[in-house]
């Protein structure tokens, strides 16, 4: 783990040993505490308004809150595993690691286990393998791959993206079919935003852009029923106000009745009266928006905005370029995850049931949130490293 | 750029960072934005939108489990009944709709306004009951003036009737309304306010099982509480069926046969335990129950001195009188004290230590063996025998007859009677034990008290060899869906360590009783089966020498009348115990209600008893030990 072998040839003013010792050091001085305690911030504010969320079910069982506790572990013991192995190493593996995934996301169109109408898992036995979620990490890894050996100066050609987009499409198309229009989006977008990163030359983006659009209006015909439905509903909420517009504006009228300092610790009416469905996974900050109000939200806003920030400070500081691309990549899914989310519950955005990172319950979810986190402070704590 | 310097040679990559942090933070603007919209610039309209925004939840109350017989008779069922109950979360004007709403229940606005306050004590969102079993004419009236009555909702609810009317009243039991300390129960941990719970008899002990689990509708209300639409429904899950061992005709024949009288009976299965009939009288209607007694009913049943709610079969605590002389003698057989042939000369009294104690017959008996002084009931062979044999031994074998012990039949509130012994009576009293003690004790006087179903469990015992089973009453009990949950196997409480030979005899002068002329039941002996039994009679005052206990005497002073019996006397199937209050003499009286007990379990045409009772020397008056030796 320690390339302790390699230092010596580096220019340096010290002693070759004191080096070697202070580079130990340097692992744990470079670690980014920061990072971990919002993390963990964030994550126990989740907790409590987990516990608020389902206070009012039936008490049999573990409790959810206890459950996400546990996950919560489970996920720093992850993030720190993650971190103990030199991200360089992803480099190489990148791609092995893409075939795999892809290779999974057609075992399970072929024999996928299905629930409530989609087939998104690969039943193992002791548990369900989504390929679909492993796929946000393992994208990130392969375009952090390719743009640091693609690194262009002046932007890449149309030409040049054609690659990119391929690796990015595969998946995205084959996720689509499952049907988890929320996953596939967001891969789109995280895939866009490296991309985006990397430089794009403007006539590009001019092509892009129409093709995008042509493509945006073309996919509606290729979209299920009931994806079209939700998007119209977005549109017009009021259009079916007890079906698929319930979600919207029941959501909105706990975060809008929250008001300015909220109505209280478990107090919401709206979600202790079971009025809010799925209160505790996609529409958790509803719970937290309605109960403890505007001031609350907007500081949970500046957490989150402090992670993004974070997180571009450590691929700023990278010590190469995939792992600035790797850290970027890190940071754009934590970022749509919560736009798409926040945008959701608050009626930005047609619901597509994308989870809170950290704050909605879900095993899944803070497993990949997690493995981004772990990768963050892998890059973090190896700025100094060659 | 320090050490990064070596690869950061993209132009522009500064400005790039600076520009993807600047989106960030201007999309995270955007929510923000958004957030101060709905949560301070429309807080107010989305406020008093959570406030009219409602599930309504109305609960769908489950039909409690239905009671049958052994021969699938239906006992207990439900029927519908209508209730009122209010939503407080959306009354605006809580007086006036009171007001306005009493007319309807013929209830003081008041008296609703106390059923409100106690619900919201509960939950603001749960529907509170203010009137129950209301008949459809109102529930329609209320129905029709739904406008003008928001948040009044109106329900059907399963509530018990009984095909049977009164028949086995005591057995079942009846319900009541949940109690706020019940509530607070574990047991009651899913119940609502509102709900009717067992309160006595098997509706309190197989409560877990009958009760079921409430259903539940979810309905989408608008502002004014109209139902939108309904959202799910859960429904409700009965109650489990309960299969007794009662046989319902002869339970109907015994209460029958006591006609006006007071007191308790009790048939059960020699060979198993089980009860086929369990008689409390006076009875009463549990349909008074089903919804709700008026306070003024209650208090009739309360104060009634012939006390109609208690089950007398298993709570009456009556001295047994000779019908204990069954025990007594199995004691002294045992004891080896007696024999068969051991005789006394009965002259109508003996004198034990300076009193004088009388035999019921003031003639006397004459020379009397075991055989006779069972069939005649002799009190001075009981005496005498009692006082060799003494108090220990004799307490000891009767209660291993199961006298003086609650024997589990399942109900709530059995009694365990009283058996006393010298260091019972040192515990109670800090006194010793005195001859004269043991003699009335030996004719089930004085401080023994046993219960009609203590008595029926030990003739059960003397046929069967000596084994006190565990009465019984539940068969079954089965699932909706005819799954069974529960069945009642024979049960073995102990056995009596009895010579064959002393149950033999003790059985033969029982067989004399009935069926010899000058037994004391002869009188009620049955022409097609032949029944073995055993009469008593026990004072309830203590009065002075010669005075009347008989039918012209006070009622409360007459004696209690008591029959032990078994049937076939050759093939013992079942055992019955009967006490009527008041009734006078065992023979006259309890016989009777035994002698119609087997009537129907043997399927026999009711008679009239037979001609030649008239004049027969069928009572056996025991005597009063402390007056006649003062």
């Amino acid at each position: 783990m320690r390339p302790a072998t390699r230092l010596p040839t580096r220019p340096s003013t010290r002693l070759p040993a004191e080096i070697e010792k202070m580079f130990d050091r340097r692992l744990l001085t470079h670690f980014d505490w920061m990072l971990l305690l919002l993390i963990c911030l964030i994550a126990a504010i989740g907790m409590v308004n987990l516990y608020s969320a389902t206070s009012s079910w039936d008490p049999s069982g573990t409790p959810v809150y206890v459950k996400q506790a546990y996950w919560l572990g489970i996920g720093l013991l992850i993030a720190f595993t993650v971190c103990s192995v030199d991200y360089r190493h992803l480099e190489y593996l990148g791609f092995i690691f893409y075939g795999i995934n892809v290779a999974l996301l057609l075992v399970v169109l072929v024999a996928g286990k299905t629930t409530m109408g989609a087939t998104r898992w690969i039943d193992l036995g002791f548990f369900n393998l989504q390929p679909s979620e492993v796929m946000k990490i393992v994208i990130i890894i392969t375009l952090a791959r390719h743009f640091s050996e693609k690194g262009h100066s002046s932007g890449h050609t149309l030409r040049e993206l054609l690659g990119p987009f391929l690796l990015m499409g595969v998946p995205v198309l084959l996720i689509m079919k499952q049907p988890d229009l929320g996953t596939s989006m967001l891969l789109l977008f995280i895939g866009t935003t490296i991309i985006l990163f990397a430089g794009v030359r403007r006539s590009a983006l001019a092509v892009l852009a129409f093709f995008g659009l042509a493509g945006a209006s073309g996919g509606w015909f290729l979209l299920h029923d009931y994806q079209k439905e939700r998007i119209r509903t977005f549109l017009d909420p009021e259009r079916d106000p007890l079906g698929s517009g319930y979600h919207i504006i029941q959501s909105k009228i706990a975060v809008g009745s929250g008001g300015f300092f909220g109505k209280g610790y478990m107090q919401g009416t709206q979600s202790q009266l079971s009025f809010l469905p799925e209160r505790h996974t996609d529409f958790a900050f509803s719970v937290f928006a309605e109960e403890w109000g505007f001031v609350a939200c907007l500081l949970l806003l500046l957490l989150y905005l402090l992670v993004i920030f974070v997180g571009i400070y450590i691929a700023r500081r990278a010590t190469d370029r995939f792992g600035m691309y790797l850290a970027l990549g890190v940071v754009a899914l934590l970022f749509w995850h919560i736009i798409v989310n926040l945008g959701m519950v608050i009626g930005l955005l047609p619901v597509v049931g994308v989870p809170l990172p950290l704050f909605s319950y879900g095993g899944t979810s803070m497993v990949t949130t997690m493995i981004g986190v772990g990768l963050l402070l892998n890059v973090g704590m190896r700025r100094f490293m060659f | 750029m320090g050490l990064n310097s070596g690869w950061a040679e993209l132009p522009g990559l500064k400005n790039r960072f600076i520009f993807f942090s600047l989106a960030a933070a201007a999309i995270f603007l955007l929510l923000a934005l958004r957030l101060w919209y709905l949560q301070v610039i429309a807080a107010e309209h989305y406020l008093s939108l959570s406030e009219k925004n409602r599930i309504r939840y109305v609960p769908i109350a489950a039909p409690r489990g239905p009671v049958y017989d052994r021969n699938g008779d239906l006992l207990v069922d439900n029927r519908p009944a209508f209730g009122v109950s209010v939503l407080p979360s959306e009354v605006e004007e809580k007086a006036r709709l009171l007001d306005r709403l009493a007319p309807y229940l013929g209830v003081e606005p008041a008296e609703l306004a106390k059923r409100w306050e106690k619900g919201m004590r509960y939950s603001r969102y749960r529907p509170i009951p203010l009137a129950e079993d209301v008949g459809r004419e109102v529930m329609e009236v209320i129905q029709e003036n739904g406008v003008s009555l928001p948040g009044v909702l109106t329900e059907v609810r399963p509530v018990r009737s009984y095909p049977y009317g009164e028949t086995a009243a005591h057995l079942f039991g009846y319900l009541g309304e949940i109690t706020e300390r019940e509530i607070q129960e574990e047991a009651y941990r899913d119940y609502r306010l509102g709900e009717y719970v067992g309160k006595v008899g098997l509706e309190k002990t197989l409560e877990s099982f009958l009760h079921g689990r409430e259903g539940q509708r979810r309905v989408e209300v608008d502002v004014k509480g109209r139902e939108l639409r309904l959202l799910r429904t859960l429904e409700p899950v009965p109650g489990n069926r309960v299969i007794l061992t009662l046989q319902r005709d002869m339970q109907q024949a015994a209460e029958k046969a006591f006609a006006d009288q007071a007191g308790a009976a009790v048939a059960l299965d020699v060979r198993t335990g089980e009860v086929l009939a369990l008689v409390s009288r006076p009875g009463f209607d549990p349909a008074l129950f089903a919804s709700g007694i008026s306070g003024e009913q209650w208090i009739g049943l309360l104060q009634n001195p012939r006390h109609p709610l208690q089950n007398k079969a298993i709570r009456g605590q009556y001295p047994p009188g000779s019908t204990f002389k069954v025990a007594v003698a199995l004691a002294a057989l045992r004891a080896g004290v007696a024999t068969p042939a051991t005789s006394v000369n009965c002259e109508g009294k003996v004198t034990i230590g300076n009193r004088e104690f009388r035999c019921w017959k003031r003639e006397g008996h004459g020379v009397t063996d075991l055989k006779k002084a069972l069939k005649e009931s002799c009190d001075v062979w009981f005496y005498k025998v009692g006082i060799d044999l003494g108090i220990d031994r004799m307490s000891a074998t009767v209660r291993e007859l199961g006298l003086g012990e609650t024997l589990g039949l399942g109900l709530d509130g059995e009694k365990g009677g009283l058996i006393p012994d010298r260091a019972w009576k040192r515990r109670r009293f800090g006194a010793g034990w005195y001859d004269g003690e043991t003699a009335i004790a030996a004719i089930g006087q004085g401080y023994v008290l046993t219960t009609p179903l203590q008595l029926a469990t030990m003739t059960a015992a003397v046929v069967n060899g000596g084994k006190v089973l565990r009465p019984h009453v539940v068969k079954r009990i089965e699932d909706p869906a005819g799954q069974i949950l529960f069945e009642t196997a024979p049960e073995v409480l102990h056995s009596a360590a009895l010579p064959e030979a002393a149950l033999r005899t003790v059985r033969r002068g029982m067989e004399a009783v009935v069926n010899e002329p000058g037994g004391t039941a002869w009188s009620s002996r049955l022409e097609e089966v032949r029944f073995a039994g055993k009469t008593g009679t026990s004072q309830v005052v203590k009065l002075k020498g010669d005075s009347d206990r008989g039918q012209d005497a006070i009622y409360q002073h007459r004696d209690h009348a008591l029959f032990i019996a078994y049937a076939p006397a050759d093939d013992p199937q079942l055992a019955v115990a009967v006490v009527v209050e008041h009734g006078g003499h065992g023979g006259s009286a309890a016989a009777p209600v035994a002698r119609a007990i087997f009537a129907s379990y043997f399927g026999l045409e009711p008679k009239p008893e037979t001609a030649d009772a008239a004049g027969d020397p069928a009572a056996d008056p025991a005597i009063d030990p402390a007056a006649s030796g003062d």
